[in-house]
């Protein structure tokens, strides 16, 4: 009946414009909803996921620069060590100068979740979901259910096997079935619930959830056992904190469809 | 119906009967259990009780080496420091692969302990490594062997710590998902574990792990190979090496040893999915701890070692020579890597071998001439050099196919190529004698140099004819026909 009601009310709402989505859509692609299967999940049924939109392409050096130059409370001499630690920017010059070895259109790397989470919102955005991610970052080239194609898959592990990947530019592969770059070969991104599902320093005590990712204990949970890729992406979102800053992990931000 | 009945009466009781015979019997072989286990349980609860005295950093090798034996010292709270790194290597010649490794090399830095000794474990996760790892020590007592408690994301580290219980030679490896590619892709090594007082002394002490590699390639496709999940899961492996690569110990990085020295080798097993059948050539082990536990096993031709386990082979090596150390599953050792070198110097002890002794004709009817009936078969002799050549292929075949492959191309760093051989080429007299009487030492093949062994050829003068002029007309090379009167003055000439 509520879903009822949601629908007819998307349907009234949806029709009128919005002056303001114009503003945070620039850069952004619509992912449209659907049902998709996780790999894991407390409860590992069929997770529905809204219409959303998506930045196109990571956050870049360039973008975050501009981003501190407004916003020094963020820089890294003055940022509260319990949003980002020490690892916080670490290859930056100073205040406001990365590394001569970035370049401005690559990833923005070592950088917490609170910072993240907070660059999202000072655009008006927010981070994407560990479903929205997962759900936009299933389609290949031409079809937005990649999760069986093994061409696909190898091509996602041969990412996450290559080093230094964080140094290539933005924009430089081909755009997947909804418009978006980069989700794979590129950095780790940051999801808002990135810790919600496996592990973190804090659920240790939940055997149960902890033991999936360790030996084939998790394999036999899979819902795709071939999909080690998501393994992989599951294992590093288990492995860090919110105020954890790594060298290859960035982020992009997503945003709600105004209804 | 009665019948039928007093049938199923009777057949009851025997039943019955057996169960109380099983019953008693397993009464009788919980209890022998119990009273077998009860020193082990004892021994094990003594090593928990063991007070460390004294703080010390443990020393770490790369393969083939191990660092020193704890000998009589007590047991320590010992520093273990490890690095991860994931690091782009040599497969084989040409071949390159991205390798994950514990402290640099594959398979990971040795650690040697004693038991009682409680291991601080630092787990350093490389900033540069694009993924999480974490360590299962198979010697650890706890959940997930350390696993659960070393978990590290890129450019952070763990410590944990554990007090070593059980004696004995172990794995260890990363277990973090997807296990089996972590695994895969060379995160294993070994740890031992020495009994109070250490492992009795011997002369040499080396390091040698056996894993498999799966490759989007081919075996020797060059260019760097991307890890190949689906052959992984069809254990289809295209590498099967000792230490991490093809030729990690042929050649200049061959174990050595002297007569009459005892040689150990701590030998592991990371698999993924391979079980070794480890081989020394020419070697007997005169013990064998089976499996890395207690058990001794003497005079062993081929020892098992499972994936994610191990076994310390020893020996006494009695005469010189290159020793070939192999995984006896035998393609593997030939077609994909899992052959070293031992290499022994000092003096012939012929009562213990001999070398070769006599060349004759084996007559399996008797040692006085026999003919048929008839005339007698003529000696085949080939008419032109087209027939020299196809009786040549089928020498080939049954002499020279198994070291120097089907395509001529050898065993990297072991040995040598015809196919395009500037040896070969360089000296038609030189490559017949080598043929009729062997070769030992080094040489240098197209650029690469080998050290091997070739035993000499019992050949007739028609047969080394043919085949080198098969050889010398096949695979780029020169177009040499070999006659038998060359090979008869090179015989003749020694």
């Amino acid at each position: 009946m509520i879903k009822r009601l949601i629908f007819f009310l998307t349907i009234v709402i949806g029709a009128i414009p919005e002056p303001l989505m114009a503003q945070v859509q620039s850069d952004m692609k619509k992912i449209k909803g659907g049902i998709y299967v996780p790999l894991y999940g407390l409860d590992s049924s069929n997770v529905i996921v809204d219409d959303f939109y998506l930045d196109t392409y990571p956050v870049t050096n360039d973008e975050y620069r501009n981003y501190l130059l407004k916003n020094p409370s963020w820089r890294k001499t003055e940022v509260i060590q319990l949003f980002a630690d020490q690892r916080y920017l670490n290859k930056w010059v100073n205040d406001t100068t990365f590394s001569h070895s970035f370049k401005g259109q690559s990833p923005i790397t070592s950088i917490s979740w609170f910072a993240a989470k907070a660059y999202c919102k000072s655009q008006g955005k927010r981070l994407p979901s560990v479903d929205e991610w997962e759900y936009a970052a299933m389609a290949s080239e031409n079809e937005p259910n990649a999760q069986l194609d093994s061409v696909f898959q190898q091509f996602i592990i041969e990412g996450y096997e290559t080093p230094k990947t964080s140094l290539k530019e933005i924009g430089q592969s081909s755009p997947n079935y909804w418009g978006i770059h980069d989700l794979h070969a590129m950095v780790w991104e940051w999801t808002s619930d990135f810790n919600s599902v496996l592990i973190s320093g804090e659920s240790r005590k939940d055997v149960d959830t902890d033991r999936k990712l360790f030996c084939a204990g998790g394999s036999v949970n899979a819902t795709a056992l071939m999909n080690y890729a998501a393994f992989m992406r599951y294992a590093i979102r288990g492995s860090i904190k919110a105020n954890y800053c790594m060298e290859n992990m960035g982020f992009r931000c997503a945003s709600d469809i105004i209804k | 119906m009665r019948f039928i009945k007093s049938i199923i009466m009777r057949k009851y009781t025997l039943i019955q009967e057996k169960l109380s015979a099983i019953v008693l019997l397993c009464v009788i072989a919980i209890m022998a259990s119990c009273s077998n286990n009860t020193p082990s349980v004892k021994e094990k609860s003594n090593s928990a009780d063991i007070v460390v005295s004294g703080e010390m950093t443990a020393e770490l090798t790369a393969p083939p080496y191990v660092p020193a034996p704890v000998g009589d010292r007590p047991a320590k709270k010992l520093l273990v420091n490890m690095e991860i790194l994931e690091q782009e290597g040599e497969m084989t010649d040409g071949v390159k692969y991205v390798y994950w490794t514990f402290g640099g090399s594959v398979p990971g830095s040795f650690i040697r302990t004693r038991v009682g000794d409680e291991v601080q474990f630092t787990l350093k996760n490389h900033p540069d490594n694009k993924l999480p790892h974490n360590i299962d020590l198979h010697a650890v007592t706890g959940p997930g062997g350390g696993a659960t408690s070393s978990f590290v994301a890129p450019g952070y580290e763990t410590k944990f710590s554990f007090k070593t219980l059980n004696p004995g030679l172990y794995v260890y490896h990363c277990a973090t998902a997807p296990v089996g590619m972590h695994i895969a892709n060379g995160m294993y090594g070994l740890i031992l574990v020495e009994p109070e007082g250490g492992l009795p002394k011997v002369d040499k002490e080396y390091y040698v792990m056996q894993g498999d590699f799966y490759t989007k390639g081919e075996n020797g496709q060059p260019g760097l190979q991307p890890f190949s999940m689906q052959k992984a899961v069809d254990e289809d492996a295209d590498y099967v090496v000792f230490n991490g690569s093809v030729g990690a110990l042929t050649g200049d990085k061959a174990i050595t040893a002297k007569v009459g020295e005892t040689v150990r080798l701590y030998v592991g097993n990371g698999g993924p999915n391979l079980v070794s059948s480890f081989h020394v050539i020419g070697e007997i082990f005169d013990r064998v701890n089976i499996e890395g536990g207690d058990a001794i096993n003497e005079n062993v031709q081929t020892t098992l070692v499972p994936a994610g386990g191990s076994a310390i082979v020893e020996f006494k090596v009695d005469v010189p020579g290159t020793f070939i150390i192999v995984d006896h599953s035998i393609f593997r050792a030939f077609n994909k890597g899992a052959l070293g070198m031992l290499k022994v110097e000092g003096d012939e002890n012929k009562s213990i071998y001999s070398g070769k002794l006599l060349e004759g004709i084996y007559h399996p009817e008797g040692g006085t001439i026999q003919e048929m009936p008839g005339d007698a078969p003529a000696p085949r002799v080939a008419a032109s050099k087209a027939e020299r050549i196809e009786f040549g292929k089928q020498v080939y075949t049954s002499t020279c196919f198994a070291c120097h492959q089907s395509e001529g191309q050898g065993v990297a760093k072991a040995f040598p190529p015809l196919a395009g051989s500037d040896y070969l080429n360089e000296d038609v007299n030189r490559a017949i004698d080598i043929v009729l009487h062997g070769k030992t030492g080094e040489i240098t093949v197209n650029g690469e140099s080998y050290n091997s062994v070739m035993t000499a050829q019992t050949l007739s003068d028609e047969e080394v004819a043919s085949v080198l002029t098969y050889v010398y007309n096949s695979w780029s090379n020169n177009g040499s026909e070999v006659t038998p009167e060359m090979v008869a003055k090179q015989r003749n000439a020694h």
